[in-house]
């Protein structure tokens, strides 16, 4: 049995924001089955009071202290937007008309 | 003078001090041969020129010194370089010139080292071959026709071609040490946060690790001094003195591995491995057992289940870090018509953007994170990791370091592995456990199979980075370097 289908690979690429292609689709279905299903091994393993590692690094939280520092500049903030106005990124419209 | 670029970075400082070259002679050099054989290698996406000899003008002044002063290097595309373009080899930050450095960057400026350029890699450090750089691959020196390794192939076919003495690298899954492995050059990954990640472009943050490459031990040594250390910057940075990993190698470099207890992990049977592979790998244990070491077995059960659970701890991570990619506040944007909303110019933007690979582990990762299914795969992997981390410590109770061949197979042909994915992830099947664990591993020439380059990998406990470059220079100095046909 598959492990996913082409309309769960459709529904997870529109949660991811990909507008994949058809072709796309027919292709990464199969490949992603493939893939879904080796790594799946992992269930294999009773590890149910096993507890789980987020990072290596045994840290929780790190602090600095609060004391203003340099930033980048707003210039230096917009200089990669691909479209920026009044010194703001400009953003495609984000309600539908109706709205 | 073009055969600087034939010199390591110990001579080249030899050279420097005793002031019979210049730190400019030695940058023209290298970028001379950069434009001599980069048409053929493709191991750089961008050559800064101008920056590399200004930064050498400024050794020769005298304003810096130090162990790599007037050292040119090769920083992979995944690092930030304020000013220089920036793209991680990915068609969504085509152009993108960053505004600020990446703190292992401003140390390499600080050290006086020119950056030459920026290497060529599989897009967002996801893969093992550069085959999926949306700029093309980078060929390997030593056979153009087949892979450089990945992701981290430029940094590794720059320093196998004579491009550069030192690079830079990021490991994730194995990114530094496989290229190494296939190239006949040295890579390690130091223990997680023992180098910052502030400014690397992320794809799994609980895993991405930069680290030095370079074509010999003791260069990798004094590069990875020259990187390593806490940084407030990177909250995972961990604030302890960096080991001492340049007297380590030297002290290894003098052959005497007495009392030192390598252990060989018995799940890693060697299957799906090439026999040429095993052979160097054995003729290797042997050579250092000659210099005083011994060979323990140890078990470690959990390995098996590594290359599953990285599968899923990477995608899901890279699923959301690469959510970033909003075509809003730098890189590419798309479709926007001035009609469409922002999810629709969102998501033609990371489809235009994305190369199949990065699409295939966004998809994946959102998958695993998502309700319903988290607990069987991402949760799961995460126990995993907990278990692949007690195998480890036990192991490093009986054995210093552990050690194995670096990948399965030499350098494949490309197009081999890219119809069915998980072949490519084979490649890391010797590598992914240490990234899980989170200590340092090195990946040291050990022979040739077939003509091509074999590496021998070397892994050692959290934050006891000296321990493998001793054992590491020990192989060297019994092995000796590779040095690939004349391009």
């Amino acid at each position: 049995m598959a492990a996913i289908s082409r309309e769960e690979v459709a529904h997870l690429a529109r949660l991811s924001r990909l507008a994949v292609t058809e072709e796309e689709l027919d292709r990464f279905a199969g490949q992603l089955d493939v893939i879904l299903q080796s790594v799946a091994r992992v269930g294999e393993v009773a590890a149910e009071d096993i507890p789980p590692t987020s990072h290596s690094v045994p840290l929780t939280n790190v602090y600095r202290d609060d004391v203003p520092q340099p930033s980048l500049t707003q210039d230096a903030a917009l200089s990669g937007a691909p479209d920026a106005y009044e010194g703001r990124f400009r953003v495609p419209r984000i309600l539908d008309e109706e709205e | 003078m073009s055969d600087l670029t034939r010199k390591t970075a110990v001579e080249l400082r030899a050279l420097l001090d005793a002031k019979e070259v210049s730190a400019v002679e030695v940058a023209t050099a290298h970028l001379d041969r950069i434009a001599a054989v980069d048409g053929q290698v493709h191991a750089f996406l961008h050559v800064d020129r101008e920056g590399a000899l200004a930064a050498a003008k400024r050794v020769d002044a005298g304003e810096i010194t130090g162990p790599l002063a007037g050292v040119p290097i090769a920083v992979k595309d995944v690092v930030t370089t304020k000013g220089i373009p920036t793209t991680a080899a990915s068609k969504i930050l085509e152009g993108w010139k960053p505004p600020y450095d990446a703190t292992i960057v401003e140390r390499l400026k600080k050290a006086g080292m020119p950056i030459l350029g920026k290497t060529n890699m599989d897009e967002f450090a996801m893969g093992s071959s550069t085959e999926y750089s949306a700029y093309g691959p980078t060929n390997n020196p030593w056979d153009l026709g087949r892979i450089p390794g990945g992701s981290g192939g430029g940094s590794a076919a720059a320093l196998a071609a004579y491009e550069a003495p030192l690079a830079i690298g990021t490991d994730t899954g194995g990114s530094i040490r496989q290229p190494g492995a296939v190239t006949g050059t040295v890579g390690a990954k130091p223990t997680y946060g023992g180098t910052s990640r502030y400014g690397l472009i992320a794809f799994s943050s609980s895993l991405d690790t930069p680290g030095p490459c370079a074509r010999t031990v003791e260069d990798t040594a004094l590069l990875h001094a020259a990187i390593a250390g806490h940084d407030p910057r990177d909250s995972t940075s961990i604030a302890q003195p960096v080991p001492d990993v340049v007297a380590a190698a030297r002290l290894g470099l003098r052959g005497d591995l007495t009392g030192v207890k390598l252990g060989i992990v018995k799940e890693f049977t060697g299957e799906g491995s090439e026999p040429g592979v095993l052979a160097a790998f054995k003729e290797s244990l042997e050579a250092l057992v000659k210099l005083g070491a011994e060979v323990v077995e140890v078990s470690c059960p959990n390995f098996q289940y590594a290359l599953p659970a990285y599968y899923l701890i990477a995608p899901s991570e890279c699923s959301s870090n690469l959510a970033r990619f909003d075509g809003v506040r730098y890189g590419l944007r798309a479709g926007d018509d001035g009609d469409r909303s922002l999810e629709e110019v969102m998501s033609l933007t990371r489809e235009a953007g994305f190369g199949p690979e990065v699409k295939r582990r966004i998809i994946i990762g959102t998958y695993a994170l998502s309700s319903g299914y988290y607990d069987a795969y991402y949760g799961q992997a995460q126990k995993v990791r907990t278990l692949i981390t007690r195998d480890f410590e036990a192991a490093f109770e009986k054995v210093d370091v552990l050690v194995s061949p670096t990948t399965p197979f030499v350098a494949f042909p490309f197009g081999s592995r890219t119809s069915d994915p998980y072949q490519m992830y084979l490649a890391d099947l010797f590598t992914i456990p240490t990234n899980l664990y989170g200590g340092p591993a090195i990946s040291v020439p050990c022979g040739l199979s077939e003509g091509l380059p074999v590496g021998f990998q070397i892994m050692a406990p959290t934050m006891a980075d000296d321990r493998m470059y001793r054992v590491a220079g020990a192989l060297e100095s019994a092995i000796g370097t590779f040095t690939p046909p004349a391009l």
